[in-house]
């Protein structure tokens, strides 16, 4: 049996609310927890195969060019080496989110420094290591543009609405500034990594990967089989963060050693290749414009962003997303460009956009407050507006407001105006700074299985991942509450190609859709059972493993009468969301450090807010903006990919010199989650959370660090070079440090 | 990594004997001649492992202290006596690196550590350093990290390491031994300015093995190691200062400075303590100091800030150790 | 010549490049220890050799002939979890799981490592025993990157079974 919707209308039933057994958003420890702790979960390249061989990707120091031969011969004769896979099928690149077909081929056709261009296949990784590094080839290479602002741009988006220039010229008070961001990288800490099987003409890949339906597609594309003959498992991923979204080089390359061997072959990539070949965040260059009255109320708002990517990719760093509909001001100038330039492909790295886009327009909401001299929270409390600024369409629920009151009491905000370098304890200057948060919300369409066994326990099956956010959780908290069982009467089977295939994880659609997907099947479960007993599904009561109803009782098992029944449910995204604005808020509260003398900036505490629909896992929800506060602190102070300005390779391609965040750089972090229900976001109400924790709050940083020390930093990170030269540049003559 | 002779060294006059043979390298922790053979940045065709020798001694020396050679960076860093009479030895080792590889890394390793620069451990880049005479890619590019001080048109590449900045203000001794001959280097001139010939980075000759750091009688005063680094920890130093200071009277009678990663050595100027000694401390004289520090000073445009950032860093550590107010 | 590995005794490997980590992985298929960077730059592969942490990564089989290595399968098991195991569930002390046995292997012998007196960058005292306070714990625990952002959680861990024990 399936239940599809496709949902067209809101649904303001709520239902999840009132079916009592009370375990859907219970902070729940997660199920596989036992597992990881004690490193018996199986992660892609962990799998005990007999045979397999061990395959390491060649890449070649070009930026741009063809690679016109290859010399199997000079590594063949070293020992152990088996094969050199230089097929024509295989990638260059990764394939982008939710492609669904094969990314750029051949490999050979090179469009960046240190692109994968073939496979050596050996007995063990030594070996083979050590021959990729020997393969001869023969290359051409040519002159590539490799700075953004060097190369002619593309329009991607924009919007047009008044007359900004003139609202600016007209406005009481202004601010027209521009910030730059520079590259991230999403740095799981899985290097990609896949063991790929061929037998009988059917392909099975261990594999990290964030999406499966998709990168089946890619994969099976990629290869010339038909989908039916791949099949892909990820049960445990060891953070994807956009990385593991589309399918990359590692797995088509293995897979194409494995067909060709019929042996199996893994391949796990570099720390290094994972830097310089998988998916960059673009760097950005932004200009934020702010034209207010004289009670700070918005009259113009202007965004535009400049980014980059490889020739003939369509992903644009989505600068802009929230830009659209954060703020109020009716004359508005949004535009994306874009620069093609050969550095590897830019892509989705967690909560693309917003992730650098929202920090940006949060600095010139600061100095706006700053010129209007008001409270930077009463400023963005004035300019939030009763509908999308440009579209007119109403949100479907917004909790903005509530996250700046309720997030600013929670972290004893000071209020403004005052005055910067208020306050030192010794060599450091303190301060703390807000900012708005925004994540546009997606849904994707998902299905998922759910079966309930003749025992009265519960499967849940989908091949949707769990990427460390929680998925095995919240699926089987979404059944308990349908089911009325305790967790510990659920199992959840992800990762696996065989079963119905979910949404997969990315752009924080997974908990609303695959959610919605069980929650259908459980409906789907709870009419039949229903049907049995001659009762309506609406008056019937599942709890604690009985079924119950006017005038009865009965325990499961009893009511299963020793069958299983299973369900699937496949939820399809609809007209829900069409005439309406939908989004994640959230709100962003840093307190930090800067020395006076170096600039070294440190962030002391930290609070978020967030309202995001239903919480399904308060506790999984909570680490989850625990991860995104993390991350904001290495978008504002540490992250940063240096790309060499004569070839374009990327120096910091290692986690020595690319820093992402240690233990020491975070303090405590206080998360507020605030209960909202969104009837048009999915039919559980919920909306995603998996990047809104780092939609703003790097703004919130740099904005402390102006109340600490006087210094407006417009560059990210914000290194101790930088702040120190800010600092420098903002003292007051009198002063000497 | 390539094949290697794998080779353990049960004597010290063996380990001599064998890291004499051309492409020969000794391996005592291996935290940083692992990862720079898998890089294939270090081909050696014998490795010889030392690690089994018997010279992880820490023990009195006259006054002094003598740390063996194999005495890992931890076992130096919580030595009572180091904690006691050698404050900035432990402090410089506990602000590098993390605590398992302080667990690995030993004294002489430490000694040997090499730069950190990207060129040099990308072998598909120019670098004079690993491949004499293929240029310095780190000179038109990306030079964040790179030195200020005593820098060649061959090699701007700085020396990463932290415990060996506190050695130089400390004035330690390195003891070297060969088959033929012993001999004692101090840490100030055991390191080298890259010139025309980067790819060596201290005086140490094939066939020599570090032995041991002396470290002279304890001095007391006011002993501090300030790093400046972009994450709180497990990151190199943009710039970092070793300083032994003692005043009386309100003047200094010593201030023995030593600085990291500005350098291809750790950098040490005499004419620093000349300057301060006998002076009372203000603002205006660690003015004057850093300008002794940064005369010559050359940046690459990305490093630029490490000249201000040395100066500021000098300031504060030295109004630290005084007590003078900014 | 073997390595003892959670009480088990492993011939030395054929190849000397093999590393510790890439010997427990593959000839002691031990995978719990995992490779995250394979540079000493990550902490993945943290596990005791001899009661002491380091990165096994980069240190050459080969050389730990005769140590005792534990790992985290040898700290606890499904059945048996280490109390460190369960704070970091109780406390959600991980999300994807990839650094956690590094983390857990860490965080195990840093209170050995406080107990033992031994001072760290975040030590303001050279001269006092160290207090276990949040700071030493996040300055300890910074050789351990944990890309999903569960730093708080993890220092909320330790922190539970240093309390418990202290």
């Amino acid at each position: 049996m399936t239940v599809h919707l496709k949902q067209d209308a809101p649904d303001n039933r709520d239902v999840l609310d009132g079916t009592g057994q009370g375990v859907i958003g219970a902070p729940l420890p997660r199920p596989e927890g036992l597992m990881k702790v004690t490193g018996t979960a199986t992660y892609a390249a962990e799998y005990a195969v007999e045979g397999c061989l061990e395959g390491v990707l060649v890449t070649v120091p070009v930026t741009r060019g063809e690679v016109l031969s290859i010399d199997e011969h000079s590594v063949l004769t070293m020992p152990g080496v088996v094969a050199v896979i230089s097929d024509e099928r295989m990638t260059g690149r990764p394939a982008q989110g939710m492609a669904g077909e094969a990314p750029f081929q051949p490999a050979q056709e090179v469009c960046y420094w240190g692109q994968p261009v073939a496979l050596v296949v050996a007995d063990t990784f030594e070996q083979a290591r050590d021959a990729a590094k020997h393969l001869a080839m023969e290359w051409r290479s040519e002159d590539a543009p490799i700075d953004p602002a060097s190369v002619e741009t593309e329009e991607d988006e924009s919007t047009l609405q008044g007359d900004l220039a003139h609202a600016m010229a007209e406005a009481a008070h202004s601010v027209d500034v521009v910030i730059t961001t520079e590259g991230h990288a999403s740095a799981a800490m899985e290097p990609h990594a896949a063991l790929a099987q061929w037998n009988d003409g059917a392909l099975t890949v261990h594999a990290s990967l964030q999406m499966l339906k998709f990168n089946r597609a890619e994969l099976a594309d990629s290869l010339g089989l038909e989908e039916e003959q791949v099949r892909l498992l990820s049960p445990y991923v060891g953070g994807g963060f956009g990385s593991k979204l589309g399918v990359s080089q590692e797995v088509v390359a293995a897979s194409l050693a494995a067909m060709k061997l019929g042996r199996p072959v893994r391949v796990v990539m570099s720390r290094q290749q994972v830097f310089q070949t998988v998916e960059r965040r673009s760097e950005t260059h932004q200009r934020i414009r702010l034209a207010a009255d004289a009670e700070g109320k918005l009259t113009g708002f202007g965004h535009e962003a400049l980014v980059s990517n490889l020739p003939g990719e369509t992903f644009a760093e989505p600068v802009l997303q929230s830009s659209q509909f954060l703020y109020a001001g009716e004359n508005r100038l949004l535009k994306l460009d874009l620069a093609r330039i050969h550095r590897m492909t830019a892509g989705s790295v967690r909560a693309p956009g917003e992730a650098v886009g929202v920090q940006t327009v949060e600095q010139a909401m600061d100095m706006l407050a700053e010129k209007v001299g008001m409270d930077p929270i009463e400023l963005r409390l004035r300019n939030i507006p009763e509908v999308h600024p440009a579209k007119g369409t109403p949100f479907s629920s917004r909790k903005l407001a509530e996250c700046l009151r309720e997030g600013a009491a929670a972290f004893g905000w000071e209020p403004r105006p005052r005055a910067p370098r208020h306050t030192r304890e010794g060599e450091w200057w303190i301060g703390t700074g807000v900012a708005s948060g925004a994540r546009v919300h997606f849904v994707e369409e998902a299905k998922a299985r759910v079966t309930l066994r003749p025992d009265g326990t519960a499967l849940v099956e989908t091949d949707m991942t769990d990427i460390g956010t929680g998925t095995y959780a919240i699926l089987g908290q979404v059944a308990g509450e349908m089911l009325g069982l305790v967790p510990d009467d659920i199992e959840v089977r992800l990762g696996d190609t065989d079963l119905p295939p979910g949404s997969g994880s990315g752009g924080s659609v997974g908990a609303a859709s695959c959610g919605s997907a069980v929650f259908l099947a459980c409906q789907g479960l709870r009419e039949q059972l229903a049907k049995r007993l001659n009762v309506g599904a609406d008056e019937l009561a599942l709890k604690d493993g009985f079924a119950r109803w006017d005038g009865g009782e009965k325990a499961l098992p009893e009511l299963l009468g020793g069958e299983p029944l299973e369900c699937t449910g496949h939820f399809e995204p609809g007209a829900s969301t069409e005439d309406l604005t939908v989004s994640s808020f959230g709100a962003f509260f840093a307190e930090v450090a800067v020395n006076r003398w170096t600039g070294e900036t440190r962030v002391r505490r930290m609070t978020g807010a967030f309202g995001f629909g239903r919480v399904l896992n308060a506790r999984t929800a909570r680490s989850q903006c625990l991860g995104g506060l993390t991350w904001c602190i290495g978008n504002a102070l540490t992250e940063s990919l240096l790309f060499d300005p004569v070839d374009g390779h990327l120096a910091n391609c290692d986690l020595a010199e690319y820093h992402v965040p240690v233990n020491r750089d975070v303090p405590d972090l206080e998360v507020l989650l605030l209960e909202e229900r969104d009837a048009a976001a999915s039919p559980i109400q919920a909306k995603g959370v998996g990047e809104l924790g780092l939609c703003g709050g790097a703004g919130a940083i740099a904005n402390a660090i102006y109340d600490a020390c006087g210094a407006r930093v417009f560059a990210y990170p914000m290194t101790p070079d930088r702040v120190m030269a800010a600092m420098e540049s903002s003292r007051p003559p009198s002063e000497s440090t | 990594m390539r094949p290697f002779d794998y080779q353990r060294a049960e004597r010290l006059e063996h380990a001599a004997q064998l890291t004499g043979e051309p492409d020969t390298l000794a391996l005592a922790g291996g935290t940083n001649l692992v990862d720079l053979m898998k890089l294939q940045v270090e081909t050696p065709q014998t490795l010889v492992d030392i690690g089994r020798l018997s010279l992880g001694t820490i023990a009195e020396d006259g006054e002094g202290l003598r740390i063996g050679a194999l005495a890992t960076n931890t076992a130096t860093a919580v030595h009572p006596r180091v904690l006691a009479d050698y404050p900035v030895l432990a402090r410089a080792i506990l602000a590098g690196a993390t605590q398992q590889l302080r667990n690995k890394a030993t004294t002489g390793g430490n000694l040997c550590q090499r730069t950190r620069c990207y060129y040099f451990t990308n072998i598909d880049q120019p670098c004079n350093k690993r491949e004499p005479g293929s240029g310095c890619g780190a000179i038109k590019g990306i030079a964040r990290i790179h030195a200020v001080l005593g820098t060649s048109p061959q090699c701007i590449a700085t020396y990463p390491g932290d415990m060996a900045v506190a050695m130089a203000a400390l004035d330690a001794s390195v003891e070297i031994a060969s088959e033929r001959r012993s001999r004692t280097v101090p840490v100030r001139n055991f390191h080298r300015l890259p010139g025309d010939t980067p790819e060596k980075d201290n005086v140490l000759e094939p066939g020599e093995i570090i032995t041991a750091v002396t470290l002279p009688a304890p001095v007391g005063g006011v002993q501090l190691y300030r790093k400046v680094r972009e994450r709180s920890s497990y990151a190199f130093a943009l710039c970092s200062v070793a300083a032994v200071v003692d005043l009386e009277e309100g003047r200094f009678t010593r201030a023995d400075l030593a600085f990291g990663g500005l350098a291809h050595k750790p950098w040490h100027d005499p004419r620093i303590a000349d300057l301060l000694i006998g002076s009372e401390p203000s603002l205006a004289l660690f003015d004057k100091a850093a300008d002794l520090l940064l005369e010559g000073a050359e940046s690459y445009g990305e490093n630029d800030f490490k000249i201000p950032l040395a100066r500021r860093t000098l300031a504060a550590v030295l109004c630290e150790a005084t007590g003078v107010e900014p | 010549m073997a390595i003892s590995i959670n009480g088990q005794d492993y011939a030395l490997p054929q190849d000397p490049r093999t590393s510790l980590l890439d010997f427990i992985r593959g000839e002691a298929r031990l995978p719990g220890t995992k490779k995250g960077c394979d540079h000493g730059q990550c902490g993945a592969c943290t596990v005791l050799v001899n009661g002491i942490r380091i990165n096994s990564c980069l240190s050459l089989a080969v050389t730990n002939d005769g140590d005792e290595v534990t790992t985290i399968e040898g700290l606890g098991t499904l059945a048996a979890p280490s109390e460190m195991q369960l704070a970091f569930v109780a406390h959600d002390g991980f999300q994807c799981g990839y650094c956690t046995p590094g983390q857990i292997c860490s965080a195990t012998a840093m209170l050995q490592e406080i107990a033992a007196g031994w001072p760290s960058d975040a030590t303001a005292d050279l001269g006092a025993a160290p207090a276990l306070t949040d700071d030493e714990i996040r300055e300890r625990m910074s050789g351990n990157l944990c890309r999903c952002g569960a730093y708080a959680n993890i220092v909320a861990a330790i922190r539970d079974v240093a309390g418990e024990n202290a």
